[in-house]
C-alpha cells in the first residue's frame, strides 16, 4: 500500500506540530455532565454518586452510520488529551501542554494506527483523575469543599460504566474499538468483558486481568510516600501548599517501573550527572537519580495527590477474573469482541506471560485471538516508545474488524 | 500451484471444506489461512513463535497466537478444530512427538507435510560427496539449517502404526508436482511426503 502519509511519517522523528500533515491539530476538550441527582451513577464500593462531569476530547468525524468510533482508554497519569495540541492550555492553565502534544499522539492521527481520516476517536479523562473530570480536588456540592479523601473509591468497572455512558451521550450503539495500554488496558478488558454487545473489537497492550503482588506492592510504597508527607493533612491540603514531596517519590518509584534493566542501562548506565569522576556527595550523583527527580518534579507540577492515591488503588483492586469468579476462562466467556494482545518482552510491571494469560484463557472458549510479545527493551513504557512496532498490527487489525 | 509455487499450500486450499474451522501451526505470514477464511469461510486461528512473523500474520488479517509449540498446546481445548496444518515444520521442532500427538488431539483432522530424508537425490548427494546433502527441499547447509529433526516416509509410517492414526489421505510431491501417495515407491521417489490423518478407532 503506498500511502504518501506513510512515508513521510518514517521521516518524521520529533513531534508532529499543529499545522502537520500527520496531527490532528489544534484541539480543544468538552465536558459533559453524565450522572446527577436523577440519573446517579451506581458504584461497585455501593454509593450512587452524582454529579459527574467527564472531560472529553475527540478527533476525526463521526460516520453517518455511527460505527467508526475508537475509544482510547488512559493509563495512570493520562488524561482526555490523547492528541495534538491543546488549544485551552493557557485558559485551562496547564502550561505543561504547551510544549508537546497529548500522550498517544504517535498512535492518533493522519496517516497514524488510530487514523483519524477514517476513525471517530474519544479519550475521556477518568472519574478521579484530575483533568477535568469529577475528581477528589473537585467541591462536594453538599459540602462546598474539596472532596478529598471523601471521595469515594472509584474501581476500573465503575470506570467503564460511566465512559459507557459517554458512548451513549455521543450517539454510538457499538464502537468499533477500545484500546489502551497499562491501566488502559485493563478497562479495555474490562468493556469487553462487561459490555460485550457495546463494542466490536479490542487492542490491548502492556496489560493483564489483574496487577501481581509486585505491582500491588510498588503502588502501596507510592501511596505511604503520600500519605507520610507532613503536608497531606489527611487529604486537605487544597488550601495549603499540597505534599508535593510525597507525590514526587511516588512518581519516581513509578518511573522504575515503567523502564527495565536494559533500557536503564542504556539510557544512563552508570553516568555522572557533572563530569566523569565522583563528587563525594550524597545527592544526585548519577544521571539516573537527576532523570527521576526531573519526572517527579515536573510530575507534581500535573497532578493531584489524591487523584494518585485512588487511581491506584483502582488499578489495585481491578481483577477481570472476578466475572468469572476467580475463573478467567470463565470471565472471558462473555467476550464477543475481536481481540489483539500485545505484550512487551522486557515489560516486568504487566510481564508477558500474564497478557498471554488473556489469549489462553478466550481460546480456552474457543474463540479467535491475536497475541504478540514484541521484543523491546523499553520495559512497560514500551506501549508509549514502540510505534514503530506496534503500529502495522494495529492498522491492519483494525481494517479488518 | 498457488501464487508462492507451494502444492502443499494449494492442496490443503483444495482439501479443507468451506465453513470448517483450521489450526495452521507455525503460521508464516499466515497467507494460507487468510485466503481460507476470505476464500472458504473458514475460521481460523495460526499459531508462529517468530514474532516478526506474527506482526506479518496479523497484518494479513488472521488471528494469531504467538508461541513456541515444543512446550505444548495446553490452550487448545480438545477436538476443537476440523483440521490442525503443520507444514514443513516437524523437523524443526525440539519436541515433534509432542506437537504430533497435540495435534491429534486438537484436531479432527491433522493435515502435517515434511521432506523425505530417504528421496533419492538426498541419499545419492550423501553417497556420492560424503557430505550432508543440499536439495530443493533441504536447501541449507549442515551449520545453519534450522532441521534437527530429519526423518523418513518409513519412520513416519512407524510412528502412524504404533499410535493407531489413521491415514486418511497421503501425497507425494516432487518440485512442483504432486500425486496420490504410494506407500512402497515413495520410500525412495516422494521428496516431500504430505497426509492427511485422524485418530484412529479404538480396538
Amino acid at each position: 500500500m503506498t500511502d504518501p502519509l506513510n512515508v513521510c511519517l518514517e521521516k518524521n522523528k520529533g513531534y508532529d506540530l499543529p499545522d502537520s500533515l500527520y496531527s490532528v491539530g489544534w484541539t480543544r476538550s468538552k465536558r459533559v455532565v453524565l450522572a446527577d441527582r436523577e440519573n446517579p451513577l451506581p458504584l461497585d464500593c455501593g454509593i450512587s454518586f452524582y454529579p459527574v462531569t467527564v472531560e472529553y476530547e475527540t478527533y476525526g468525524t463521526l460516520s453517518a452510520a455511527k460505527d467508526n468510533a475508537v475509544f482510547i482508554l488512559h493509563a495512570l497519569s493520562g488524561d482526555a488529551h490523547a492528541a495534538g495540541w491543546d488549544a485551552d492550555w493557557e485558559k485551562d492553565n496547564r502550561p505543561w501542554r504547551s510544549t508537546r502534544p497529548g500522550w498517544w499522539d504517535e498512535m492518533i492521527g493522519p496517516g497514524k494506527a488510530f487514523d483519524t481520516r477514517y476513525y471517530y476517536v474519544i479519550c475521556a479523562n477518568l472519574l478521579g483523575s484530575c483533568y477535568g473530570t469529577t475528581g477528589p480536588w473537585e467541591n462536594n456540592p453538599q459540602t462546598g469543599k474539596p472532596y478529598a479523601l471523601n471521595f469515594p473509591v472509584v474501581t476500573v468497572e465503575d470506570w467503564v460504566r460511566l465512559h459507557v455512558r459517554l458512548q451513549v451521550h455521543l450517539g454510538i450503539d457499538q464502537l468499533l474499538a477500545v484500546t489502551g495500554g497499562s491501566l488502559g488496558g485493563q478497562q479495555a478488558l474490562a468493556w469487553i468483558i462487561n459490555y460485550p454487545e457495546r463494542v466490536r473489537s479490542a487492542v490491548i497492550m502492556a496489560a493483564s486481568a489483574r496487577l501481581g503482588a509486585q505491582g500491588l506492592a510498588f503502588n502501596a510504597v507510592g501511596r505511604q510516600a503520600i500519605l507520610s508527607d507532613p503536608s497531606f493533612h489527611g487529604g486537605n491540603y487544597y488550601d495549603s501548599s499540597p505534599p508535593t514531596g510525597g507525590l514526587e517519590l511516588a512518581r519516581m518509584l513509578g518511573h522504575i517501573t515503567y523502564l527495565s534493566y536494559q533500557s536503564m542501562e542504556g539510557k544512563f548506565g552508570r553516568s555522572f550527572q557533572n563530569g566523569t569522576k565522583p563528587c563525594y556527595q550524597l545527592n544526585n550523583e548519577f544521571s539516573v537519580e537527576s532523570y527521576l527527580e526531573h519526572q517527579g518534579q515536573s510530575f507534581v507540577q500535573r497532578f493531584d495527590a489524591n487523584s494518585y492515591l485512588y487511581l491506584t488503588r483502582a488499578m489495585d483492586y481491578n481483577d477481570a477474573t472476578s466475572a468469572g469468579d476467580g475463573d478467567l476462562a470463565a470471565a472471558c466467556a462473555a467476550i464477543k469482541a475481536k481481540l489483539l494482545l500485545m505484550s512487551f518482552s522486557s515489560d516486568w510491571l504487566y510481564p508477558p506471560g500474564a497478557t498471554r494469560d488473556v489469549a489462553r484463557a478466550v481460546l480456552a472458549n474457543n474463540r479467535p485471538v491475536s497475541y504478540i510479545e514484541i521484543p523491546s527493551d523499553y520495559g512497560h513504557d514500551a506501549f508509549l516508545l514502540e510505534t514503530g512496532k506496534t503500529t502495522p498490527p494495529v492498522k491492519s487489525f483494525l481494517e479488518k474488524v | 500451484m498457488d501464487k508462492n509455487g507451494r502444492w502443499d499450500h494449494q492442496l490443503i486450499y483444495n482439501l479443507v471444506e468451506s465453513t470448517s474451522s483450521v489450526l495452521d501451526l507455525g503460521c508464516g505470514n499466515g497467507e494460507l489461512l487468510a485466503r481460507l477464511e476470505s476464500d472458504k469461510e473458514v475460521t481460523g486461528q495460526a499459531v508462529e513463535a517468530d514474532p516478526a512473523r506474527v506482526s506479518e500474520a496479523i497484518q494479513n488479517g488472521v488471528a494469531v497466537y504467538q508461541k513456541d509449540m515444543d512446550q505444548g498446546l495446553p490452550e487448545f481445548n480438545s477436538k476443537s478444530f476440523d483440521y490442525v496444518v503443520l507444514e514443513k515444520t516437524l523437523q524443526v521442532l525440539y519436541r515433534p512427538m509432542i506437537v504430533l500427538e497435540e495435534m491429534l488431539r486438537i484436531g479432527r483432522s491433522c493435515i502435517v507435510s515434511f521432506p523425505n530424508f530417504n528421496y533419492r537425490e538426498v541419499v545419492e548427494k550423501l553417497m556420492r560427496t560424503g557430505r550432508m546433502p543440499v536439495t530443493a527441499s533441504l536447501p541449507y547447509q549442515w551449520h545453519e539449517t534450522p532441521n534437527i529433526h530429519l526423518f523418513t516416509l518409513n519412520d513416519f509410517l512407524d510412528w502412524i502404526n504404533d499410535h493407531r492414526v489413521e491415514i486418511v489421505d497421503g501425497y507425494a510431491g516432487n518440485g512442483l508436482d504432486y500425486r496420490p501417495l504410494d506407500l512402497s515407491a515413495d520410500s525412495r521417489e516422494a521428496e516431500e511426503l504430505f497426509f492427511v490423518l485422524r485418530t484412529g478407532k479404538l480396538i
